[in-house]
């Protein structure tokens, strides 16, 4: 007789994941299925699309990361029309991401992961909020998360157009530039938003490094996996969310692959399960073996820690030194405690906030040059950045005038699908154990363990934010409920 | 309700990407104004939500829902229905709700084609040709997944709608003056428009909004966006890129067009259009300068996928709703 | 038998200067052809807003016939070509909703050429016999969902007066 757990969405019907744990006669967790309840149909309906349309539709997966699948379009569908965009342009288009990396991480930070580490994971659901964090380390925090926010959102709207679904990436580059007043008000913005990276850094150090509950917490093997990890490298092996190649490092910490967007195919496949709407990306190379870590299964992660990991640094010195502070706590590359992201994560906002002053400076920024007329006869193309949830990647294929035949997405969060369950497996299977009385914080604890991904599956299954409350179901062997425990990120 | 409580306050997701919930948290201070006037009694995103409060609220207890997303399984339908039930205003709130949005373009193929291309395509493992199930026996008992409908409806066809608010997403300003009426309808200082109103939203098309110049001139040949040196000044249609504009409800400030990109139509049919294609068919047929069927047709060659054109964002609200093949094979 | 042949339901637009007269000339001269056409009379082809074919077809019409007067011949100086370029967008469009272009026709027809009017209805006809019935229209406005249409959730009844 199994029993079974179910964590639900809250309502059990907004369609934002599903988790199943189903507990053996012992009462241990004998198996936990992590489903995606949604599908869009991105890859059926945008065949047929002209593929400059692709910045504007796909924009319509997330509307929490709307920017990264706008540069992700942009970029494959300047690679379908072979064309490079000038300097100017790829700044700008860099500029509004780091920006909107700043906002994005921010919002992650203090409204999502914050409140686990500044109230406490077993602090009373009521308090562990945003609203609880504000409460705890002072008003002025509010205040500059919600000028983080708008900062970023500011930016994009100048370069983008747009808050949010910016508008402005077409095949070749852009079609405005900025002004001079427009570059020195994102300068501006840009030196704060360093001063912020730093501020939460330090934040961090103070409230969650200088506790040591938490440093064994994050170090302890509850969330720990060892997996191959995937980031975006520059030329020089540091992490770039915008361009590069795509690097992979195995549980050791050695470079399995570096490949070009282009050839994503012949690294990357997608495992199918047919209990869920999302499938399961892994490493050719290495193949499928099931949900398990490890040097033998290709299961890869892809998450600011991930692109740590895989990369040898950070192409700016604020964030090069936490990048290396970072790793002399850890105890070395590569860290594969998964809660030790939300630091991670840190750290590239600090770097985006740098990248974002270092771009606002170029002399060029402000230069009319943001678009090369396409010339070519489009093709295929592969577009792919990283996401601040994981490598997206978009590949399409075209006939002769531009319209779509064949659309494949990648996106952010189904890169960590099987990551994140079995992330989930193992905090249910060290926590509920037989005779043990399932309570709210443990289940929290069990939440700890996907939180740490951001997963978004708004972006992988076109539905749903970067949030995930949850309402928890326990079963007797009848399948009955015998208690019901909610909870909400 | 007691006399000095606060009326209650929702607003929920369907199939949606999240931006209207951006959007409305891109008001910034006006949030405190919802929250001083309200009771937030259902609203996943920002809170602890409740569901089975909700379910336990007597019927038309919560005064004001905001909902966005369309109705693309069975899940969506639930919860619509729920707060159709609960709610005396219910608020289509943003494209997805109001006529489909881009999700809404699925409709033109059948629901079945839409899964086995997500699970077939060139970086898929799928020897075995295995799709999604809602009801699963794995080992240790069944495991289901919600229901995929052979379309995806807007809010108004499935449920009673007593408001639309368009935009993709609403920008914030105008979510800001919908809270400010709102408010001021509470305090007695005004009224509610009539039932079936667009609110959030003007009354004309984007082209009045819109500031460049137009000379009234056709055009000869229509061009993509990326093949054209862009006059800053000068209307961008008359410029040969099909921009959607004159179909379009104000209410953006022209926001895409004056960042020197087309406008897509995210707002929506303007104030008395039935059938946002149709109207826009009209407007494009005006600027065509021949008389001559095979120059026409030739000049068309220049919109490759009519179609996405005219239905981008209101194929599922449309007289058509869904293309043949989804009709012929839900 | 009969009960098998299908007989299609078509909507045709005419111009009040020519081709409703065309329709009546077929009338009065005794010319036959099949009772499957309705007519609608507008002032001019170019009155014809591209929003009346969708809603024919959604409303249950297989086949949309539009009639004008020969190009150079508008009583109204160059509605008809308007006519015509919505004509080719409007067959474009449903060409990417799956349905067959040639559902929709343009036939130019003079008040004299009441016998061209009613051979081209006649052909127009068979045409749509031939590809078969649109099923918009039968299912009440929706896909069929197990044959039946979703039901509709009104608003509740007698809602709370909005506070003061």
């Amino acid at each position: 007789m199994t029993q079974r757990i179910t964590i639900d969405p809250i309502t059990r019907l907004e369609g934002h994941g599903k988790i199943e744990i189903f507990l053996d006669n012992k009462g241990d967790v004998a198996n936990t299925y992590f489903q995606i309840p949604e599908l869009r149909g991105f890859e059926r309906f945008c065949v047929g699309r002209p593929v400059e349309e692709m910045p504007l539709l796909t924009n319509r997966i997330c509307g929490v990361c709307p920017e990264a699948h706008h540069m992700a379009a942009a970029k494959a569908a300047d690679a379908v029309y072979h064309v490079d965009p000038p300097r100017t342009a790829k700044m700008l288009r860099e500029l509004l991401y780091s920006a909107f990396y700043v906002t994005d991480h921010a919002t992650h930070f203090y409204a999502l992961a914050g409140p686990d580490f500044v109230m406490g994971p077993d602090a009373p659901v009521a308090e562990r909020n945003i609203l609880g964090v504000i409460h705890k380390v002072g008003l002025e925090i509010g205040g500059k998360v919600i000028n983080a926010r708008k900062a970023g959102h500011t930016v994009i709207e100048m370069i983008g157009g747009r808050k949010v679904h910016p508008c402005t990436s077409i095949p070749g580059g852009l079609t405005k530039g900025i002004t001079p007043e427009q570059r020195d008000e994102i300068l501006k913005l840009g030196q704060w938003a360093v001063e912020f990276g730093q501020f939460s850094l330090k934040l961090f150090n103070d409230i969650v490094l200088g506790n040591k509950a938490y440093v064994d917490l994050i170090l302890g093997d509850i969330y720990t996996h060892r997996t191959y990890y995937m980031g975006m490298v520059d030329e020089n092996n540091k992490i770039n969310f915008y361009d590069g190649k795509v690097r992979v490092v195995g549980p050791d910490g050695v470079e399995l692959v570096k490949y070009a967007p282009a050839d994503y195919t012949q690294h990357i496949a997608e495992h199918v399960e047919p209990w869920t709407y999302l499938k399961f990306p892994y490493l050719k190379a290495v193949g499928w073996k099931g949900f398990t870590d490890g040097k033998d299964s290709g299961v890869y992660c892809a998450t600011p820690l991930s692109r740590l990991n895989a990369a040898d640094g950070m192409a700016t010195p604020l964030a090069q030194e936490e990048y290396e502070k970072f790793y002399k706590t850890l105890g070395g590359k590569p860290v594969h405690q998964r809660l030790a992201t939300h630091w991670a994560r840190l750290i590239e906002l600090l770097y985006a906030a740098e990248r974002w002053v270092e771009l606002a400076s170029d002399p060029e920024i402000t230069s009319d040059n943001f678009h090369t007329r396409p010339t070519e006869v489009p093709t295929e193309g592969v577009g792919i950045v990283e996401a601040p949830r994981g490598t997206l990647t978009h590949h399409y294929t075209t006939d002769e005038r531009g319209v779509l035949t064949k659309v494949n997405l990648i996106v952010g969060t189904t890169n960590n699908y099987a990551p994140i369950s079995m992330s989930i497996e193992k905090a249910a299977r060290s926590l509920i154990k037989k005779g043990t009385v399932v309570t709210e914080p443990m289940l929290n604890m069990v939440e700890m363990a996907f939180r740490s991904y951001d997963p978004c599956f708004g972006c992988a299954t076109h539905s749903l934010p970067g949030q995930m409350p949850l309402q928890v179901t326990i079963r007797n062997a009848d399948g009955e409920p015998i208690e019901v425990l909610k909870q909400f990120c | 309700m007691t006399a000095n409580a606060k009326p209650k306050f929702a607003m929920y997701w369907a199939a949606s990407c999240g931006g209207c919930e951006i959007a409305v948290l891109n008001i910034h201070e006006k949030i405190l104004d919802v929250d001083a006037n309200f009771e937030v009694v259902f609203w996943p995103v920002a809170m602890d939500a409740k569901y089975k409060d909700v379910e336990a609220m007597e019927d038309g207890s919560i005064l004001l829902t905001l909902f966005n997303g369309g109705i693309r399984n069975d899940e969506n339908e639930h919860v619509a229905r729920l707060l159709r039930r609960k709610s005396q205003l219910l608020v289509a709130f943003g494209s997805c709700a109001c006529e489909g949005c881009i999700p809404g373009l699925a409709n033109l193929s059948p629901a079945g084609e839409i899964v086995h291309t997500a699970f077939n395509t060139v970086s898929t493992d799928n020897p075995h040709s295995i799709y999604p199930r809602t009801h699963y026996d794995v080992p240790e008992g069944e495991i289901t997944i919600p229901k995929i409908f052979p379309t995806l409806r807007t809010l108004d066809q499935v449920v009673d709608v007593d408001y639309y608010m368009p935009g993709c997403p609403p920008e914030s300003h105008q979510i800001g003056a919908v809270i400010d009426l709102v408010v001021q309808v509470l305090q007695g200082k005004a009224e509610l428009p009539p039932k079936g109103s667009t609110i959030g939203a003007g009354n004309s098309t984007v082209c009045d909004e819109c500031t460049r110049k137009r000379n009234v001139k056709t055009i000869t040949a229509f061009k993509r966006i990326y093949d054209v040196e862009i006059d800053p000044e000068l209307c961008l249609l008359e410029q040969g890129v099909p921009c959607n504009g004159p179909a379009t409800r104000s209410g953006c400030n022209a926001r895409c067009v004056s960042a020197g990109a087309q406008c897509i139509g995210c707002y929506g049919p303007a104030e008395g259009v039935v059938d946002y294609g149709a109207r826009l068919i009209a407007a494009f047929a005006s600027v065509i300068d021949s008389n001559d069927p095979e120059e026409i047709e030739a000049i068309l060659d220049g919109i490759p996928d009519p179609t996405g054109q005219f239905y981008r964002f209101n194929l599922a609200g449309s007289l058509l709703k869904a293309g043949k093949p989804a009709w012929e094979k839900a | 038998m009969t009960t098998d042949i299908f007989e299609p339901t078509i909507i045709g637009f005419t111009c009040n200067w020519c081709s409703y007269r065309a329709a009546d000339l077929a009338g009065t001269a005794r010319l036959k052809y099949p009772p499957n056409i309705r007519l609608i009379r507008l002032m001019c082809s170019g009155r014809l807003d591209p929003t009346f074919v969708f809603k024919a077809l959604a409303s249950g019409a297989d086949g949309v016939m539009i009639t004008g007067c020969h190009p150079g011949e508008c009583h109204y100086l160059e509605q008809n070509y308007k006519a015509l370029r919505r004509f080719h967008l409007i067959r474009r469009t449903l060409k990417g909703f799956g349905i067959e272009p040639e559902r929709v026709k343009l036939v130019w027809a003079s008040a004299a050429e009441g016998a061209k009017f009613a051979s081209e209805t006649a052909s127009f006809i068979e045409e749509i016999r031939s590809l078969g019935p649109l099923h918009w229209g039968k299912t009440g406005g929706y896909p069929p969902y197990g044959g039946e249409p979703p039901e509709f959730e009104p608003a509740p009844e007698s809602p709370e007066e909005v506070p003061a």
